[in-house]
């Protein structure tokens, strides 16, 4: 197996320097719905103005540069063994170049290991499939916004959310108004209806890597997605909290297999600095979107 | 909705002036200061009978920056050139809402002006804000290559090692920071207002349903 390290290395370059076209066009979008002058036209110029600044001199967009979260898609027969090693050291290195602000901290120390590598850390997801290469999604996690994300259990009375997608709707709005700005509004959703608690979120934060624009295949989902972004912007919250028109900017929700008993909402709320970029490795050709 | 530009140290009556939706370009000398910085603050100089010996010069190096001025909450990505010198790569606030349990005693112990970060704070800090004559600044939330370059300088760094870079006391001049002021002198805040708007909406969407 050849090298990947540098690669590595331009993933998480690209990821927390050069905000992904769609979620740039959505900010855009979103500053023309708000009232010139106001605070959340306001905020959404000095966001949009900060991605092209980070873009051009490749420095983090955010200095919150996240939990990076791997999810390695690869062929039959790759080593995981190996390209943990090479993701770690393409970690070590984006860190020392000030791609990545050292982020693993020691929880019973509270050290800051310096390389944003440690126990679990980064966080990595391997799967192998069907395909003849490798692709490897990496997303930047901030930590405002992750400490918004939340898991809700249907039924939940207070909200009389029972177990069906109006249930799912109405513990989403309460996830999205509770959050206020603290995670960084506008932001994204990435829903998991089902799984186990564990993979519930695993699979939120998968569905963030679906382009803004797509159309979830399942009707009702599809139906529940644009539903949730009409009803999550009447909640008026505005970019940064600040009141205004764009609270939540996309909608991505998948629906798993679950327990009799269990009937879990698992939502993880991005910040408006979406980063998230896919790598594929094919016949040593690398590519990265 | 006024722009202003203020220098640190800030006299209380340029603080009392200013309201909530102002625009503020603050210039001079701060400190960043987030989780393990409140916490030790508090556990060090505030809640404590004497100032513990090994502690005393930090302490007064941040009596001093501190007084009249403000503190951020951030934790910056920085690079260090040959020579050592520290730079702001980028530079953006973190939620403030968790340092809430501390900021008032913050605040009124070392005489702020303000608090620069994002998200909001709620009663305790408001009030406080109120009595001493603060206010809450609100940076643009992952703004941090924009806001790094207003940072000119970095003077000094304290507990690097032991807090980590994110966590480390910062101290920093910066000229012309980008701010809006969403929780003032006279017991305002946008944070509350946006909230009970969207508290009521929320219970209106959740029943038409």
């Amino acid at each position: 197996m050849s090298d990947l390290t540098k690669s590595f290395v331009e993933l998480v370059r690209r990821a927390a320097t050069d905000l992904p076209a769609d979620v740039e066009t959505a900010l855009r979008e979103a500053q023309t719905r708000e009232e010139n002058g106001s605070a959340a036209a306001g905020a959404l110029e000095t966001i949009l103005e900060n991605v092209a600044l980070a873009r051009a001199n490749s420095t983090p967009i955010c200095q919150d540069t996240g939990t990076p979260i791997f999810y390695v898609y690869h062929p039959q027969g790759m080593s995981t063994r190996e390209l943990r090693t090479q993701i770690e050291a393409g970690v070590a290195e984006a860190t020392a170049r000030a791609y990545l602000r050292p982020n693993a901290v020691d929880s019973l120390t509270g050290h800051n290991s310096g390389n944003n590598l440690g126990v679990g850390y980064p966080t990595l997801h391997f799967e192998e499939w069907d395909e003849d290469y490798l692709q490897v999604n990496l997303l930047l996690k901030g930590g405002g916004s992750e400490n918004v994300g939340v898991q809700y259990k249907l039924p939940h009375p207070p909200l009389k959310a029972g177990r069906d997608l109006e249930g799912v709707r109405r513990v989403v709005l309460d996830a999205v108004n509770d959050a206020q700005g603290k995670g960084c509004a506008p932001g994204v959703l990435g829903i998991a209806i089902g799984s186990d608690r564990g993979y519930g979120y695993i699979h939120a934060k998968e569905q963030l890597f679906r382009p803004l624009d797509d159309v979830n295949p399942t009707p009702e989902l599809a139906r529940l997605e644009e539903r949730l972004l009409h009803d999550c912007n009447e909640l008026s919250i505005g970019p940064m909290g600040f009141g205004g028109q764009t609270t939540i900017f996309g909608v991505k929700i998948g629906a798993y297999h679950r327990l009799p008993a269990c009937y879990f909402v698992s939502i993880a709320y991005n910040c408006w600095a979406c980063r998230r970029w896919t790598m594929t490795v094919q016949n040593g050709k690398v590519e990265y979107r | 909705m006024t722009t202003y530009d203020l220098t640190i140290p800030v006299s209380e009556q340029e603080i009392r002036a200013l309201h909530v939706g102002d625009t503020v370009y603050l210039s001079g000398v701060m400190t960043t200061g987030r989780d393990a910085a409140h916490k030790y603050l508090i556990e060090n100089f505030i809640h404590t009978d004497s100032v513990p010996e090994n502690e005393r010069a930090l302490y007064n190096e941040l009596r001093r920056i501190l007084h009249e001025g403000v503190i951020y909450h951030c934790g910056p990505v920085v690079q260090q050139d040959e020579e050592g010198e520290w730079r702001f790569v980028a530079a953006g606030p973190t939620t403030s809402i968790r340092e809430e349990p501390y900021e008032a005693d913050v605040i009124t112990h070392f005489g702020m002006r303000g608090v620069i970060g994002k998200g909001g704070m709620g009663p305790g800090t408001l009030q406080a804000c109120r009595e001493q004559g603060a206010v809450y600044f609100h940076a643009m939330g992952g703004a941090a290559s924009l806001i790094a370059n207003a940072v000119k300088e970095v003077v000094d760094v304290h507990k690097k090692e032991e807090f980590g870079v994110p966590e480390a006391f910062w101290i920093i001049r910066v000229e012309r920071f980008p701010v809006v002021v969403t929780m003032d002198t006279h017991g305002q805040s946008i944070h509350a207002e946006v909230k009970e708007k969207s508290q009521s909406a929320l219970k209106r969407l959740v029943t038409d349903g």
